[in-house]
């Protein structure tokens, strides 16, 4: 026993030392897993952000088939539809008996579609919710056709014959009816396009002109009127051409409708392309979105105004914020004395960067549009007033105001910046009777440009995502113009502008449709993001230059 | 200490009357450096003239001042805020603390040499060029001619003169170093301050930089700090032995080595202590 005792004491030790390096070993295990599920997490939650974003948002475009379905009788009113599905969704029974539906025997829950009848103006609602169990017969009708009309959404429906005028150019669906509307609406769009030039550009100049003209200047009205008379007529017969054409069309329910070509943008019958002309068709639609304007109360159309705000925004604010932060950050490192004040200075700086973003844009509104901006008008615009020019949200202010917001980011990047900055290469300078502000400007400020461009970086994400300042200080709905023209002086800084991240905010939950403009949301979403990442990448990559230049300083 | 100027006048031979104004080309008084916050002087009433054209190396146990002398002759110790500085430095007799004295064209005329090479991140011809820009000198022609001919005068034209457009950063360590000797001396300074130039560097190109300390010294009064006593007795024509803030003794160098005055020379340089 003694002995047996003895060897146990030997032992112990020992086994309690190996449980121990087990055991850290296991700790450092447990660490480094939780570290990496933390990593993973955050990487799967960025990408399936994006993911859900490019899916959602680009599948928008695709045209997809028009289903054909036929209903149960009692199903609903239009026992025919064509349309889009949209979306499938799995509803309980339960909830179906509630609405008074019988869903008959069988499973605990039912399939439900959502369809896109399109045909907004004949009176039915444009998206309907479908049993999938109501459904008898669903085909995809190779001439159904979808017209892209600039009113009143898509028209689904299939088409029967062209009129041009009172004359039937052709009779009955099939190649030579698919030939002459793409002809016609060729024309048609030529002429919108003329026509719109020709309102937009001398007709409104002469407009102008008139009533700019003194009353007593007999000649001159007549002259101008002589010109006015002249637009008019070549504007009548623009509008002529425009108007030309009607299609005829068959609804899914069989009933029979006349569409103007005045107001259709594009044709297609979507269950007959081949898949090139199908992508071709995707290309078109996605190309329209980022380089059109808003229709129908932003529900349609593309979202170019937008992106030009987005980017005119983010682009004034940085040039805006760059020289007042690195400024900023070359005094408190540079030549304030550092003890108290600047350390007070720089935590205020800091907590900048904390206070909400709404604030800033109450500040802004409150600042920079009343007191500045009246300010300029009383000084400037006077003859302008009681209209404001500066005086109300725009561009500049918008700009003025994420500047500050994003001040913080640039002075304290720039500050480390500078920090790193060897002193042996400052001295260097000083050595070869270089001054303070020449050693800074020549020597210092380039080696600290990387770190600006990382600030910069930060301060053109953050302004380009921020969207509750800019309600106050200048995003609009819908802006009539973009804040540049070609007239001076171009840029129109006190203009309105919109955003893409308030479009997401006001297609998604100001929109009278929001079946209609679902998908819009993660489109616009989508392009935001891409439109941040590009701004970024060309940051990065810029800076990613300058820091090779002056890489093997650090050794 | 005025025998030290004695000793000067002895090496050059010039007559008697007002050495430290003529003879000399740096001449310290009285000189005391306190940084604040520590009880003892840095420097403390040094007396010393610096002949012109020769070699003078300081040379000393670490902390005991060499440095913050040598950075006081171009006044880069104007940099350091805790610093205070009295007793008086002439640059050709004239007060480089005087109140006409313009600190940037002093450090023209009073080149400094670190002791790390610290090249700026540009090209190798515009690190040359840096101190004439920094003159307002732009003209494509004089800008070459001064590049090359610094460049030469540091013994680096050969090897750089094809990559004049690459980064300084992509020389060797001596390379550089002789690189920023270039950029020194294309400023045309009248006395170089060598702070340690060649203790980051490897054997081969250490015995490079003195030749061309040797090769210098016909153009430019040379001080030179270093920690290497080998160093100092092979470059220099005058030493100065420092400890804790006292110049102990100076003279010539050969002097100084075989025969010193002062027993603590003497016990530094036969390896003592230091």
């Amino acid at each position: 026993m003694r002995q047996v005792d003895v060897v146990e004491h030997a032992h112990r030790p020992l086994l309690r030392e190996r449980l121990r390096a087990s055991l850290r070993r296991k700790g450092s295990d447990a660490l480094e897993w939780l570290a990496a599920g933390a990593a993973a997490l955050a990487l799967v939650a960025v990408l399936g952000l994006v993911a859900l974003l490019t899916v959602k948002g680009l599948g928008h475009f695709w045209p997809g088939p028009l289903w054909a379905l036929e209903l149960r009788a009692g199903a609903g009113a239009g026992d025919t539809l064509l349309g889009h599905v949209v979306a499938r969704r799995e509803v309980p029974v339960a909830q179906l008996r509630e609405a008074g539906r019988d869903p008959g025997p069988g499973s605990a829950v039912r399939e439900r579609l959502l369809l896109r009848l399109g045909n907004r103006d004949l009176g039915a609602p444009e998206f309907r919710w479908v049993l999938a169990s109501d459904i008898l017969e669903q085909h995809m009708p190779p001439s159904a056709t979808v017209l892209e009309r600039s009113e009143w959404g898509p028209l689904f429906g299939y088409p029967l014959a062209l009129r041009d005028g009172d004359v039937t150019q052709v009779d009955g669906d099939g190649p030579a009816l698919r030939a002459a509307l793409a002809k016609a609406l060729e024309a048609t769009a030529i002429a919108r396009e003329r026509l719109r030039a020709l309102e937009q550009g001398p007709l409104a100049a002469a407009s102008t002109a008139l009533a700019r003209l003194p009353a007593n200047d007999a000649s001159g009205v007549d002259e101008v009127l002589k010109t006015l008379a002249q637009l008019e007529t070549e504007r009548r017969v623009l509008r002529a051409v425009v108007d030309r054409y009607v299609l005829r069309l068959a609804l899914a329910n069989g009933q029979r409708v006349e569409q103007p070509l005045a107001t259709v943008l594009r044709a297609y019958q979507p269950n007959a392309l081949a898949f090139p002309a199908r992508v071709g068709l995707y290309l078109q639609r996605l190309w329209d979105f980022v380089s059109g304007a808003p229709r129908e109360g932003n529900t349609d159309g593309g979202v170019f105004p937008a992106i030009f705000g987005t980017v005119a925004l983010v682009l004034l604010t940085a040039v805006l914020v760059t020289p007042l932060g690195v400024l900023a950050a070359v005094y408190l490192h540079e030549y304030a004395r550092q003890g108290p004040l600047t350390r007070l200075v720089r935590i205020a700086v800091n907590n900048l960067a904390g206070v909400p973003s709404l604030v800033f844009g109450v500040f802004g509104l409150g600042f920079f549009v009343y007191v500045l901006g009246g300010e300029l008008d009383s000084l400037f615009f006077a003859d302008r007033l009681p209209s404001p020019t500066f005086g109300s949200p725009g561009l500049l202010w918008a700009s003025l105001t994420l500047a500050l917001l994003t001040l913080p980011v640039v002075v304290v990047a720039t500050e480390e910046g500078l920090a790193r900055i060897p002193r042996s290469v400052r001295e260097g300078s000083l050595a070869l009777g270089a001054t303070r502000a020449e050693t800074l400007w020549r020597v210092v400020l380039p080696m600290a440009t990387p770190a600006m461009m990382t600030g910069l970086v930060l301060a053109v994400a953050r302004a380009a995502g921020e969207v509750a300042p800019l309600m106050l200080v200048g995003v609009v709905k819908l802006a009539p113009t973009l804040p540049v023209s070609e007239h001076f002086p171009y840029l129109h800084l006190e203009q309105k502008f919109m955003n893409l991240g308030f479009h997401i905010y006001d297609i998604g939950f100001h929109s009278p449709d929001p079946d209609a403009t679902r998908s819009l949301v993660f489109a616009t979403a989508f392009l935001l993001v891409a439109i941040i990442l590009v701004l970024n990448l060309a940051a990065v990559i810029l800076r990613h230059r300058l820091r090779e230049r002056y890489k093997s300083l650090d050794t | 200490m005025p025998e030290h100027s004695i000793n000067v006048q002895a090496l050059r031979r010039a007559p008697a009357q007002r050495v430290s104004a003529e003879g000399a080309a740096l001449v310290a008084e009285r000189l005391s450096l306190h940084y604040e916050g520590s009880a003892a002087p840095a420097l403390d009433r040094i007396d010393l003239a610096i002949p012109r054209q020769r070699v003078t190396a300081f040379i000393g146990p670490s902390g005991c001042g060499k440095s913050s002398l040598l950075r006081c002759f171009n006044r880069m110790n104007d940099l350091i805020e805790s610093c205070r500085i009295s007793g008086s430095i002439r640059l050709d007799g004239e007060d480089i603390h005087g109140p006409a004295v313009d600190v940037a064209s002093l450090r023209r005329r009073v080149g400094m040499v670190f002791q790390a090479p610290n090249p700026f991140p540009k090209t190798v011809y515009e690190n040359v060029a840096y101190g004439l820009r920094i003159q307002g000198i732009s003209r494509k022609r004089a800008l070459d001619e001064t590049v090359e001919k610094a460049l030469r005068a540091a013994a680096l034209w050969d090897e750089v003169k094809d990559r004049l457009d690459d980064s300084a950063l992509a020389l060797s360590g001596g390379q550089q170093q002789r690189l920023v000797i270039a950029r020194t001396i294309a400023v045309e300074p009248e006395v170089l301050l060598l702070d340690e130039p060649a203790s980051s560097l490897d054997p081969i190109s250490t015995l490079r930089i003195e030749e061309l300390i040797y090769e210098l010294k016909t153009r430019y009064t040379i001080v030179i700090v270093t920690h290497n006593m080998q160093q100092a007795a092979r470059v220099s024509d005058m030493t100065a032995f420092m400890y804790m803030g006292r110049l102990v003794e100076f003279g010539e160098t050969d002097t100084l080595f075989t025969n010193p005055e002062q027993r603590q020379t003497e016990d530094y340089i036969t390896g003592r202590y230091g």
